[in-house]
């Protein structure tokens, strides 16, 4: 083969890459969960991990479990629209740290604010995967009969919280 | 009205550009000189056309026209007018514009100053450049107008991103852009060479102060932009691997290559091929940060609003400009021919090695940025490639990079001598390795990665003091003689090597002293970092003009002396409803302290962070002693000389004087 078509060729492949992934939005997937049972769970909670905790315990009441850990920017991100959130007293924010060292999540809670009423810690991922965890952070609505309602990827927005989630969780409570 | 003549202008400077893009590629293809004369006004008349249609933007964001769509989202009449002015290349629309103004203005300054070179190749790259401004203004036109009306008028803006009004984001994306779209010269400049089937040494001398110019505009936007992510996130760290700082990463990268390359090719002849493929790497790297950035396909803290459309149009315009020229140059290089032989031991092979370190780099960040990417296009499920991956792969790949830094300087173009070199350098590096060992003492703490740090900076620039004085012991006369004899260029390359060595120091040292302190403190309560006293003196409220906000006292003290008064602001703007962190930075030379406001907790204490960040600034300082460097090589004296003198020989005796001019000099 002549070598200097090499360099064609990897822009060709890229370029192909490119074209199906424009067909594919990164921030919104259609999760096959909505309106589905959330996927059970027991897991020990972050900072006391001898103490277990499991969605059943959330029964009757609607409520947000969102995706984090110390290691992804886009939680930074997002992090303030959650202290936010904690504070308006909306609705309860439990979060699932995500593959993270505990020493690292509960540094970063301390660093940054803790806006969750516990964390339960899914140190190999696999409750994530349950939940088909794409990236991190992701935030799901789950209602009253533990039904997942909604699924936001990517970071909260207060744009997504005004718009989307608010009035979800606002109905879902009545 | 306003609006609508930029929109006028955008049309005509559509036109224009059109016209400067095909008669003069024509007409140098065909030898019709007429055809050739229309590139410099054609390009001159589409700048001012550009230039109108910014400026009417700019006027309708100054005066709060909010029946413009782009002014009306990104713009509110409570911002302060120097970011009103910002605004204008905050959305997408307007930061294309920013671009094609700065593409026009960098055609402008070749018209210019390319009186020596021939009509051919004026024609040709004048038209290349012009072939891709009307691949932007089309998008512009097409996809993105930023003069689309919206009617009736709000009856205010929705603001501009908080993030973005800063002094920083009004200076960065200016100086990123003139980087980016700098290395279009070199880009069009192979792309001549190709069609004019003429690669030469004459044809790598055009090429490298545009180069240089282009990576120095490119090395500070990448510095600004790092900074302001320092001190606007409030987190204090300056470097994320976002797939956004990857893509004005990888030009770098592959320009940082190319300004090497070409010194090769115009001394020595060699390596040509390699050359232009970096230079159409390079800015096809922009082009392709520009696509990620504006359609979308990769989540990151810069993501602007998607729109698939233009996804597709952008899509379609890198695959005509990066494969129609990859096609040129998969048809034309093997006809180069090769240049001047060189063993393995040689300056060639050394440059060589480096140019193959630094493309090897830009191509594994390309492969982590795209890889995400590549994962879900495959169905393989969705994942984010972090800093883990980025400093696995890249400190192995710079390593040897810096090592060579050090040696290739010193060694012969053609056929060096190993063991000389090795005489040569072994005062420098025994002077590293002690250095290396002794020095983290001296600074508190040992530990393997500040050693290996400090022993790759210490090396770049003790091994710059022995090529410097071996090079002065090889000239005449008293030791100012023997500076002043020295070209320009060459203090240039000795500059921009210990501006790395300074960027390395200031990474080395900031991760290994760096103290993080996060505190829960009432008004009243001391925390202490690395020797400095920190007192919290509670918060007050405050009013901005497009935000209110917390403002906390913090009074800094060293040993019970009073240092200074730090005030960290916490902020809420009103129309978008974000918070945001600023962060009090005492900046110096030895390192900053840096306080940031968490959240208020319980009965009037806040959480706060505290650190100390030892001689952070180095790393942007290191950034800025590049780009001197490469400024000062642009000064050099030849580039100025030459001017007149190949006036003369190009009137006399056509291009073949103009090479052997170079040959001569």
């Amino acid at each position: 083969m002549n070598r200097f078509l090499l360099p064609l060729g990897i822009f060709i492949v890229i370029a192909a890459f490119l074209a199906v992934g424009l067909g594919l939005n990164p921030r919104e997937v259609p999760s096959p969960l909505i309106n589905k049972p959330a996927p059970a769970f027991t897991l020990p909670q972050l900072h006391q991990p001898e103490k277990a905790f499991s969605q059943q315990d959330m029964k009757g009441k609607v409520w947000l479990l969102n995706v984090w850990a110390s290691w992804c920017v886009s939680c930074r991100e997002e992090h303030p629209v959650l202290m936010e959130l904690a504070k308006s007293n909306a609705v309860p924010i439990y979060g699932l740290n995500y593959k993270d060292p505990r020493d690292d999540a509960i540094a970063w809670l301390k660093q940054l604010g803790d806006p969750y009423v516990l964390s339960i810690a899914d140190r190999d991922g696999r409750v994530g995967i349950d939940y088909g965890v794409y990236g991190v952070p992701e935030t799901f609505v789950i209602d009253k009969q533990g039904a997942i309602r909604y699924k936001q990827i990517g970071p909260l927005t207060p744009k997504a919280l005004k718009d989307k989630i608010l009035p979800l969780v606002k109905e879902l409570q009545l | 009205m306003i609006p609508e003549l930029g929109h006028f202008a955008l049309i005509l400077a559509l036109l224009l550009a059109l016209t400067q893009g095909v008669l003069p590629v024509i007409g140098a293809a065909r030898a019709i000189p007429a055809w050739m004369a229309v590139a410099r006004p054609a390009a001159q008349g589409q700048f001012v056309f550009v230039a109108i249609a910014f400026g009417c933007l700019a006027w309708s964001f100054a005066n709060n026209d909010f029946s413009v769509l782009n002014v009306a989202t990104n713009s509110n009449s409570q911002l302060p007018l120097q970011y009103r002015i910002a605004a204008t290349w905050g959305s997408h629309e307007g930061s294309l514009l920013l671009w094609v103004l700065m593409l026009s203005l960098w055609t402008v300054a070749v018209s210019v100053f390319s009186r020596q070179l021939p009509e051919e190749m004026v024609a040709r790259v004048v038209g290349v450049m012009g072939l891709i401004s009307v691949g932007f203004l089309l998008f512009m036109l097409l996809t993105s107008n930023p003069f689309e009306r919206l009617l009736p008028a709000a009856a205010d803006g929705r603001d501009l991103n908080p993030l973005l009004q800063d002094p920083g984001m009004v200076i960065h994306p200016p100086m990123l852009y003139m980087g980016y779209v700098g290395f279009s010269v070199a880009f069009a400049f192979a792309i001549a060479a190709l069609l004019g089937g003429k690669l030469d040494a004459t044809w790598a001398r055009w090429s490298r102060p545009w180069t240089t110019l282009a990576w120095c505009f490119l090395t500070l936007g990448i510095m600004l932009g790092s900074w302001w992510a320092y001190y606007e996130l409030g987190w204090g760290g300056w470097w994320f691997w976002d797939p956004v700082e990857n893509a004005s990463f990888m030009p770098w990268l592959f320009g940082t290559a190319l300004i090497h390359s070409l010194a090769v090719t115009e001394k020595r002849g060699s390596f040509k091929s390699w050359t232009v493929l970096l230079a159409i790497c390079a800015f096809s790297l922009s082009l392709l940060g520009t696509f990620l950035v504006r359609s979308g396909v990769l989540t990151s803290v810069h993501a602007f609003a998607t729109d698939p459309k233009r996804g597709i149009f952008i899509l379609a315009f890198l695959t005509v400009v990066i494969g129609g020229s990859l096609v040129l140059f998969a048809w034309r290089a093997p006809r180069v021919g090769l240049g001047g032989a060189f063993e393995l031991v040689s300056r060639e092979s050394m440059l060589l090695a480096n140019n193959v370190l630094l493309a090897v780099a830009a191509g594994s960040v390309l492969l982590g940025t795209l890889y995400p990417l590549f994962l879900d296009a495959l169905n393989l499920g969705k994942i984010s490639v972090g800093p883990p991956y980025f400093d696995a792969v890249f400190v192995p790949l710079m390593t040897p990079a810096v090592f060579l830094m050090g040696i290739g300087p010193l060694a012969r173009w053609k056929d060096a001598s190993l063991p000389e070199i090795a005489v040569r350098l072994r005062w420098a590096f025994g002077v590293s390795v002690v250095t290396a060992l002794l020095l983290p003492f001296v600074m508190g703490r040992w530990t393997p990665f500040i050693a290996f740090g400090l022993l790759l900076a210490a090396w770049i620039i003790a091994s710059s003091a022995v090529t410097l004085k071996h090079r002065l012991s090889r000239s005449e006369g008293g030791l100012r003689a023997r500076l002043g004899a020295q070209p320009r260029a060459y203090y240039g390359m000795l500059l921009a090597h210990c501006g790395v060595a300074v960027f390395i120091i200031g990474v080395t040292l900031v991760k290994g002293y760096e103290t993080e302190r996060d505190v829960r403190m009432a008004v009243g309560d001391s925390v202490t970092v690395s020797n400095y006293t920190f007192r919290f003196d509670g918060v007050q409220s405050i009013n901005g003009p497009n935000y209110r906000g917390s403002r906390g006292t913090i009074d800094v003290s060293r040993g019970g002396k009073h240092v200074r008064v730090l005030h960290p602001e916490k902020r809420i703007y009103h129309v978008q409803q974000m918070p945001m962190t600023e962060a009090a930075i005492d900046t110096g030379i030895f390192g900053d302290l840096y306080v940031s406001l968490g959240e208020p907790v319980s009965g009037g204490a806040w959480s706060v962070r505290v650190y100390h960040k030892p001689f952070v600034t180095w790393i942007w300082g290191g950034c800025i002693i590049m780009a001197l460097g490469g400024l000062l090589a642009l000064c050099d004296r030849r580039y100025r000389v030459s001017a007149g003198r190949h006036e003369a020989i190009v009137s006399g005796g056509g291009t073949k004087g103009a090479a052997g001019e170079v040959a001569a000099g």
